[in-house]
């Protein structure tokens, strides 16, 4: 009996470290990138900062202005989720809904495995077919732009949409669909009057995870986006938030490294938020 | 009293089960019959064979007849969602839409196209009457619906079945999951409903049959034993297996 207790006991708290571990690696990150992103911060002023329009790091004049790489990520994220939200939508209603089993288990699949692919895989077939497709059917002297990143983001995120509408659409009971139908609804009206509103916040979470997907993607963009600090426009190239970051950190000292961390921090900040209101919707979905 | 539905040498399968075997009825307008038997029996089967309820099953398969104002509602030509906007259905477990009270109401109709809020007001306030929950909820028509009782969600559930007035309600179980209170609510309710409806009520309570049917049929096994006026199968069962069973020998 007291060996039983003791047993219980260790392996509590063995479970408790291990817990604790985790927590203890989003706070050390959290607290290095704080710490380590303020200095330049107050060194170039918060304002100037956030909504300078100019990024030369390594001018002889360098100037720090982040706000290319923060609306380049909003408008991006914007555009992924514009074009990948109705696609992931239609495909889960589709899914869990209407399609024959072996069609489901086959698109399934493919839908997972979409979503193991590496994302420096997107970023090369993004690379070696999207980015000259682009420049031959616009007619642009470099195909590597925002319009190609959001191509290749809005495919990025269509798993994540996917499978979770998919859960929450199998989720909703049956017995609400066979009340529908049974006054006289065709199944199509039943699935987009009675199922889809009883799964929406579990749908809004599929799309809040599509955005947290999209704004943390920092390879494939980097690959099809030209990666020059341009303000936003479709047809140009851009240099996101995670992008910014990646091709500048390997060479980047003194104050310009201090400034990459302060992008990082911007972006942690982002991603905060979208948790967040992910969180919300989760709980929502529980009630 | 004319008969609305009938149902000839009606066979169903479930992929191998043979689940209804040549069952044959008559049911008659603006009265109630009650299906009784025991559990497996294929009286819900049955019953959502009148509505059509079944072809949401993917392995089903049904031959014979089922006639309903002598159309073959199994019939290639038959607009499956008119026929079931005509023959509603209450089920076993109350299943109110997560929506508002109002809201449920509404849904049948509007989807039947009615868009005037002054005819959806009416239709709503008229089917909460009918139903006889008008008075319990009239104040808070735009709370959710999941927020009543069982028995008011049941009843709820009936109001939204006659929103798209149907000829004929199909019940199912409908008061298995209900205290007796609420029981005895529906059952007022419906024999009020009985004079401007035709109901059909799937019980596993032989009181209940007794106690608001007109008529009575008796399964076992997937087939019709006995049928006739709820009085004298009650009193006077003809077959030996109708008798076991509301004596209480089995099921």
């Amino acid at each position: 009996m007291k060996k039983n207790k003791l047993i219980e006991r260790t392996i509590h708290g063995i479970f408790l470290i291990l817990g604790l571990l985790t927590v203890g690696c989003v706070l050390l990150i959290t607290v290095y990138l704080v710490i380590s992103g303020i200095p330049a911060i107050t060194e170039i002023g918060l304002f100037d900062f956030l909504f300078g329009a100019k990024w030369a790091s390594t001018a002889s004049e360098p100037e720090f202005g982040i706000l290319p790489f923060i609306l380049t990520s909003i408008y991006g994220t914007a555009g992924a989720i514009l074009i990948g939200v109705p696609i992931g939508f239609f495909a889960a209603v589709y899914l869990s809904k209407l399609a024959n089993p072996k069609v489901k288990a086959f698109m399934e699949g493919a839908v997972s495995l979409l979503a193991g692919i590496p994302s420096v895989v997107y970023g090369l077939v993004g690379m070696l077919v999207l980015v000259p497709a682009v420049r031959e059917i616009f007619d642009i002297p470099d195909g590597a732009s925002l319009f190609s990143a959001i191509i290749v983001l809005a495919i990025m995120i269509l798993p994540s949409i996917i499978k979770v509408s998919m859960t929450a659409l199998e989720a909703v009971p049956k017995e609400y669909e066979d009340a529908s139908l049974a006054l006289g609804a065709t199944p199509i009206e039943t699935y987009f009057k009675v199922s889809v509103p009883a799964a929406k916040s579990g749908i809004a979470a599929a799309v809040v995870l599509g955005v947290g997907r999209a704004i943390g993607e920092a390879m494939a963009v980097m690959m099809v986006s030209g990666n020059v600090p341009n303000m936003p426009s479709l047809f140009q190239s851009v240099r996101f938030l995670t992008t910014a970051v990646a091709s500048e950190m390997s060479y980047s000292s003194g104050l310009q490294q201090q400034a990459l961390f302060s992008i990082a921090l911007v972006l942690f900040l982002f991603i905060m938020l979208i948790n967040a209101t992910l969180n919300f919707f989760l709980k929502k979905e529980k009630d | 009293m004319s008969d609305i539905m009938t149902a000839k040498d009606l066979n169903l399968w479930y992929g191998e089960t043979h689940a209804l075997k040549n069952v044959n009825i008559t049911i008659p307008e603006k009265s109630i019959t009650a299906f009784i038997g025991p559990s497996g029996c294929g009286k819900s089967t049955f019953l959502k064979t009148l509505n059509r309820m079944n072809d949401l099953i993917p392995s089903v398969k049904i031959t014979g007849e089922v006639c309903y104002n002598g159309q073959n509602i199994y019939d290639s030509l038959v607009d499956v969602n008119e026929l079931r906007r005509e023959i509603g259905m209450v089920f076993q477990k109350p299943n109110p839409f997560p929506m508002s009270i109002y809201d449920n109401i509404a849904y049948g109709p509007r989807t039947h196209g009615i868009k005037s809020k002054v005819k959806l007001d009416e239709i709503v306030e008229q089917s909460l009457r009918d139903a006889a929950i008008w008075d319990e909820v009239k104040d808070r028509l735009k709370k959710n619906a999941l927020g009543m009782s069982g028995g008011q969600q049941q009843r709820l559930c009936i109001a939204r079945a006659l929103a798209v007035k149907p000829k004929i309600l199909l019940m199912d179980e409908p008061t298995s999951a209900l205290d007796p209170i609420s029981t005895s609510r529906i059952e007022e309710l419906a024999i009020e409903l009985k004079k401007s409806y035709t109901i059909v009520i799937v019980t596993h309570n032989m009181q209940q049959a007794v106690r608001i049917s007109d008529n009575t049929a008796f399964f076992l096994l997937g087939e019709l034993i006995e049928y006739g006026e709820t009085e004298k199968l009650f009193s006077q069962p003809t077959d030996k297996r109708t008798e076991d069973y509301i004596t209480g020998r089995f099921g």
